[in-house]
């Protein structure tokens, strides 16, 4: 089953959500709210994204306004079309994996393009996500895998 | 070919800055910047850019950002004003420390620093320079 939304495509494999990334500059400043907004819907919990006005943590990320309410999710994010990166769209992704880690879920990253990585790696953020080369092995990965 | 130097104030709004970048980052592929330094610009400028929006002018909408940008095939300078109080970049706390490491924010001048050739602020802290060499 295929979900085609404005920023991102949904894809659900069994027990497992693939989200592709489409939009090449989808991780610019200017569309981290939107896709903060479709990826917060998928794992509960209201908005992911980073804040631009009032209504921010002390990390300066929104407050959640709905509570959890998605079960354990098998996420993989697939960054194949994925061509940008900046720190507030790493801030999403770590905001991301600790909304799904409360919820006992799992997730994965996969198909980073080399330039991104190294971005991963200068942050030492690679240390804390786990990373496949391909979207099989992502899938592989949470497939058989339990919290 | 002669140096490109060019002036802009903006808004602080994430639109007018992705304007700014569109026309720096076309400035700098005319100039022939390889596909890795074009990459940094655009990380650094941005970076640059959402911190003078965000910290510098607070969202403001009374006060504006100055951006100056000189470039040619060799290098691109690229100096961010904001109109806000300044900060002092020596005491921000390391990102890359274990017990920051996943904290969602902070992150910004340090992956400018690790890109960019030159990362400078001004004495207030409202003003940074970054330069970037076509290697």
């Amino acid at each position: 089953m295929q979900d085609e939304t404005q920023r991102l495509t949904v894809i659900r494999d069994a027990d497992v959500t693939i989200v592709e990334l489409t939009d090449r500059k989808i991780l610019d400043e200017i569309n981290i709210s939107q896709i903060g907004d479709q990826l917060g819907a998928l794992v509960g919990g209201g908005t992911i994204a980073p804040q631009s006005e009032a209504g921010t943590d002390e990390d300066g990320y929104r407050v959640s306004q709905a509570p959890a309410k998605a079960g354990p999710l098998k996420l993989v994010l697939d960054f194949a079309s994925v061509s940008h990166m900046s720190s507030s769209a790493l801030g999403m992704l770590i905001t991301l994996q600790k909304r799904i880690r409360e919820s006992k879920g799992g997730l994965r990253l996969c198909n980073i393009q080399t330039t991104i990585y190294e971005v991963f790696v200068i942050t030492r953020l690679n240390e804390i996500f786990q990373i496949c080369q391909t979207r099989e092995e992502a899938v592989a990965s949470l497939r058989g895998w339990k919290a | 070919m002669i140096p490109l130097v060019k002036r802009m104030v903006i808004p602080s709004n994430l639109k007018a800055a992705r304007e700014a970048e569109d026309k720096l980052l076309a400035a700098v592929c005319r100039c022939g910047f390889k596909e890795a330094s074009t990459f940094a610009v655009k990380l650094a400028l941005e970076e640059g850019l959402n911190n003078a929006i965000k910290h510098g002018n607070g969202y403001d909408a009374s006060k504006t950002i100055e951006i100056s940008f000189d470039v040619d095939e060799k290098h691109a300078t690229i100096t961010i004003t904001d109109q806000g109080e300044g900060f002092d970049p020596g005491i921000l706390p390391d990102p890359t420390a274990d017990e920051n490491l996943e904290k969602p924010c902070g992150r910004g001048i340090m992956l400018m620093r690790a890109y960019m050739d030159e990362v400078c602020y001004n004495e207030r802290g409202n003003q940074v320079r970054l330069v970037k060499h076509n290697t």
